[in-house]
């Protein structure tokens, strides 16, 4: 109850300022662009794809690639929705409103991380309403758009996450976000290590993202991708919450 | 439930630097505690640990009864803060933030309007309920920063330095908005203003280098400050029963060799019978000084009595 205040708050001030307005126009804009693209593709080569059995149909050609520029997009901007929520509180000490009322550090951690998500979301409705506009002229395939866009919600978690996460330790807001990025980038190629040479590590491979995302937007929704994203989201979620603990027990 | 605050040998490091040391004190409902100390003592260290903003490093504290580590959910229920720095959100209303801050603290959505306009009446913030807190002035903020604190009517309030930065009008308002809520609630004020402790304190605790160096009631420590002595040195060695006859002297302490403090009855002033008794014996009449405390001499002497004991 307490983290929905603390969400509505945070979601509330995000709007205040320009910056989530210009995100949600930006990436409305450049994905806009890439569906449209998509589209073109597909219709050039959709002649050659009626003689093929069992060709890859418009959900694979236009909404997968859809969703997977998507993810590259939010690789860029969540670090700066994130940078702020906990490490300018510090800096301004508001941060002690919240430490003196009476609210636990895990409804604190849980309530910006909610107030993150819902804009994520309010993201991914606009991001899901280009495929959901091709229903007038084409049939979607209905399961594998849901697995895109469960995808899409548990990366942009993920991502909040860790963002949160790193503005609990960083000092300023930037070196927050620098640190997110970089840490996502790293995630998002870090099987990239060996896999020209075909003897890539298997563990590398199970840290990526972007495996397990890839998965998602196959349609392939496996349970092993699924406790990857929650315990990833888990671990980042309660390294925050022991961090911003350890505020009051400072040598 | 009269005893509202009760705090146990606290102890707060950090690292090698012994920020508080061994404080226990406690409050009753309806004081009001000034809480003195020089510039690092130690005021905002205490403050931010009875307020659950910093985890002591020994030592217990108690709001109402309930203990801040083990249940700070109803220790923190009890508590209105407000820190040195007063934690607002710049790009919110004033109404918006003082709504956000009594969710927070759980009140129920038809309590929150009502307690809402009733602290901003308090703190003369009625006008301003829909400007931006970013657009208004240190004062004003200084003034949401204590509506915050008293908004969802905790029996303790802690006020660390609240008139800084107020104009003179401003700082008697609010010396007289302190004194009204210490009629309701406790409450804790922390300053380096001595006056403003003698206005609106009912009680005062003098803290040094993280040690407590004086508990006293504002009575008290203007018994302190009014119980005048005099200061005397003689060259030859007195007969100290002679003087004591002298009526309104209660006591003589010496302080060296045939130097005395010589307190008596405030209002009377015994200097010319004193240096005529001392005259006529002879004695040798080499000093005396009537002795005046005020507050700012009481504090000096105190703090700087326990700079020597280190």
């Amino acid at each position: 109850m307490n983290s929905f205040i603390i969400a509505g708050r945070e979601l509330r001030s995000l709007f205040l300022s320009p910056l989530a307005w210009t995100m949600l126009g930006v990436t409305q804009l450049i994905l806009a662009y890439m569906f449209l693209t998509q589209i073109d593709y597909y219709l050039s080569i959709q002649p050659k794809l009626i003689g093929i059995k069992d060709a890859p149909g418009i959900t694979d050609l236009v909404v997968a690639p859809l969703f997977g520029n998507a993810a590259v997009i939010l690789l860029l901007i969540t670090p700066l929705l994130t940078m702020r929520v906990i490490s300018d509180e510090r800096r301004n000490k508001t941060i002690s409103l919240l430490f003196s009322a009476p609210i636990s550090m895990s409804e604190i951690v849980l309530g910006k991380f909610m107030g993150i998500f819902a804009f994520l979301l309010i993201i991914l409705a606009l991001i899901a309403l280009m495929p959901l506009s091709l229903l007038t002229v084409a049939n979607l395939d209905s399961g594998k758009f849901l697995a895109c866009i469960l995808a899409l919600a548990l990366l942009m978690a993920s991502f909040s996450a860790l963002g949160l996460y790193m503005s609990a330790i960083a000092s300023q807001p930037t070196v927050a976000a620098v640190a997110s990025f970089g840490a996502l980038l790293l995630l998002w190629i870090i099987d990239w290590a060996g896999s020209n040479s075909g003897n890539s590590s298997e563990l590398f491979a199970y840290i990526s993202i972007m495996r397990h995302y890839e998965n998602l937007l196959r349609g392939l929704v496996k349970s092993s991708d699924l406790i990857y994203f929650a315990l990833f989201i888990g671990s980042f979620l309660i390294l925050s919450i022991r961090r911003l603990d350890n505020d009051r027990l400072q040598k | 439930m009269s005893r509202l605050i009760e705090v146990n040998n606290l102890t707060r490091q950090f690292g090698e630097h012994c920020a508080v040391d061994n404080l226990s004190f406690s409050l009753d409902k309806g004081e009001v505690l000034g809480f003195l100390g020089p510039n690092g003592a130690g005021k905002s260290t205490t403050m931010k640990m009875i307020c659950g903003n910093l985890a002591p490093t020994l030592g217990e504290i108690k709001i109402g009864g309930y203990d801040i580590i083990d249940q700070p959910k109803l220790a923190k229920a009890e508590l209105g803060f407000l820190p040195e720095t007063p934690p607002l959100y710049p790009d919110l209303t004033v109404d918006e933030f003082l709504s956000y801050c009594a969710k927070l603290h759980g009140l129920r959505k038809a309590a929150i309007k009502k307690a809402v306009t009733h602290s901003k009446e308090k703190c003369g913030l009625t006008e301003m309920g829909k400007r931006l807190i970013n657009n208004l002035s240190k004062g004003y903020q200084q003034r949401i920063g204590i509506a915050q604190a008293i908004l969802h009517n905790p029996s303790v309030i802690i006020l660390d330095e609240p008139t800084v930065g107020l104009d003179p009008i401003q700082i008697l308002e609010i010396r007289q908005l302190i004194r009204e809520l210490g009629q309701q609630h406790s409450v804790i004020l922390s300053t380096h203003i001595l006056p403003e402790v003698q206005q609106s304190c009912s009680r005062v605790q003098i803290i040094h280098h993280g040690k407590l160096v004086l508990n006293e009631s504002i009575e008290g420590l203007s018994r302190q400050m009014s119980s005048s002595s005099l200061l005397l040195r003689t060259a030859q060695a007195t007969d100290l029963l002679a003087l004591k006859s002298i009526s309104h002297i209660h006591t003589i302490d010496e302080l060296a060799d045939n130097y005395y403090r010589i307190h008596h009855d405030q209002g009377v002033n015994l200097a010319e019978t004193l240096a005529k008794l001392v005259v006529n014996n002879n004695w040798g009449l080499l000093e005396l000084t009537p002795e005046k405390h005020d507050m700012e001499h009481i504090f000096l002497s105190i703090t700087q009595s326990s700079d020597n004991h280190e």
